[in-house]
């Protein structure tokens, strides 16, 4: 026996015309792209593609778009493509942002939109950049739990509020938008950089950890905390939305109470 | 032959990254503190400054030799004065000194835009202490007072 069943009714009224993939609008966007390789050329130059993109489409989108069908020589770092592992964080018409979390629709298409590598840091290739004195200035402030008591049994447990002291700072993907915005680090690249700072105030306002006064110590290094000339850019550039000049701030003040 | 394979790059540093040995020591931080209290302070000290100058009495048109002169024989403006060059002086040298910190990317140019700074700040600051401490108006030379209304003849 069989029985055939009508499939149900849709149960949202879609106006006629919309509806199915082919329907997203499209647009022209033109792309300049920095290139650099020191295999062919000491100078960096600009490429230009046009490109036929989707108002779905991300910067990422584009960028792959020229790497899989126009010039496959193209590099860039990209992991896991939806803002978690901070691999394309790239200087979009000016602004530090991640290339998957900016849409195409969201930028002017009437101009060229530039990319370029993060500033600050040496050019491997294209917009690859040598992230190597960045994950140094994170490894000096010590960004592990260190805790002088016993080893518990079971998990370190830990108030609610003590936990939102230092939510924010949780939230760094270590992708260096922030560092490579700030104009002190673009200087001589000797400044901590906000991106180490936001992660040693993760742990410096961890009621669990018994280190925050060799990391506060650290940060009083005359290209620690000090540097900072609170301009915001690296607020500004986070794709996370941490507070990072804020946290530099606390961290300021946490140094000068445990001092005075 | 066999073939070798670079060693992973960790940790390998670019050497122009490379922090110089740590300087430990607080100073950055008392620059820091000073900048904003000295700032706060100065608000106060050239506001009044420029209120009793410009404003009190006949204001601007009060304002010659003698009203300075008169000023200075008074201990509370000198004391004033002098807190507010000092201040002024080490807010100003300060800020710059951070400008230059900043701005000059190499080293040797750090050090002479800071020699010359810091030469200007010590001169300033030792010439107006002078100033303040050792101004007569009227001064005697070889026996002769020098010409000036306001001295008692």
């Amino acid at each position: 026996m069989s029985t055939e069943f009508a499939e149900p009714a849709s149960k949202v009224e879609l106006p006629a015309g919309v509806g199915g993939g082919g329907e997203i609008p499209t647009f022209d966007v033109h792309m300049r792209v920095r290139r650099y390789n020191p295999e062919v050329s000491e100078e960096a130059t600009w490429d230009d593609f046009h490109l036929t993109m989707y108002g779905t489409d991300r910067v990422l989108d584009a960028l792959h778009k020229v790497k899989w069908e126009i010039d496959g020589s193209l590099s860039f770092r990209r992991s896991c493509a939806h803002g978690v592992c901070g691999s394309d964080a790239m200087r979009i018409n000016g602004r530090n942002r991640l290339a998957c979390k900016t849409l195409l629709k969201d930028l002017d298409t009437s101009k060229p939109i530039t990319v370029e590598p993060i500033k600050g840091l040496p050019v491997e290739k294209d917009l690859i950049v040598d992230m190597e004195p960045f994950f140094q200035s994170y490894r000096e402030v010590m960004p592990f739990l260190i805790n002088k008591g016993h080893e518990p049994t079971r998990e370190r447990l830990q108030s609610a509020e003590d936990r939102e002291r230092f939510d924010d700072t949780t939230k760094c993907i270590l992708c260096a938008a922030c560092t490579s915005s700030c104009p002190v680090f673009w200087t001589d690249g000797q400044y901590f950089g906000p991106a180490a700072i936001v992660n040693a105030h993760r742990f410096i306002f961890d009621s669990r950890d018994d280190a925050g006064d060799m990391r506060l110590e650290i940060l009083n290094d005359k290209e620690g905390v000090w540097r900072c000339r609170t301009t915001f850019n690296c607020s500004e550039a986070c794709p996370r939305g941490i507070q990072v000049t804020q946290a530099i701030q606390e961290v300021k003040q946490a140094i000068l109470s445990r001092k005075i | 032959m066999t073939a070798t394979i670079e060693s992973p790059r960790s940790g390998r540093i670019a050497p122009q990254y490379r922090r110089h040995g740590g300087s430990r020591g607080n100073f950055e931080m008392i620059a820091w503190l000073f900048m904003r209290l000295s700032g706060v302070v100065l608000v106060v000290l050239i506001f009044g400054h420029l209120f009793v100058n410009l404003m009190v009495g006949e204001g601007i048109h009060a304002i010659d030799f003698g009203f300075v002169a008169g000023k200075w024989a008074d201990p509370f403006w000198q004391v004033w004065d002098l807190t507010m060059l000092w201040l002024a002086m080490l807010h100003g040298t300060n800020g710059v000194r951070t400008i230059i910190n900043d701005y000059a990317e190499k080293d040797s140019t750090r050090r002479w835009l800071k020699t010359v700074l810091y030469s200007a700040t010590v001169v300033i600051i030792v010439l107006g202490t002078l100033v303040i401490f050792t101004f007569d108006p009227c001064p005697v030379v070889n026996g002769v007072p020098l010409p000036g209304g306001f001295c008692p003849a």
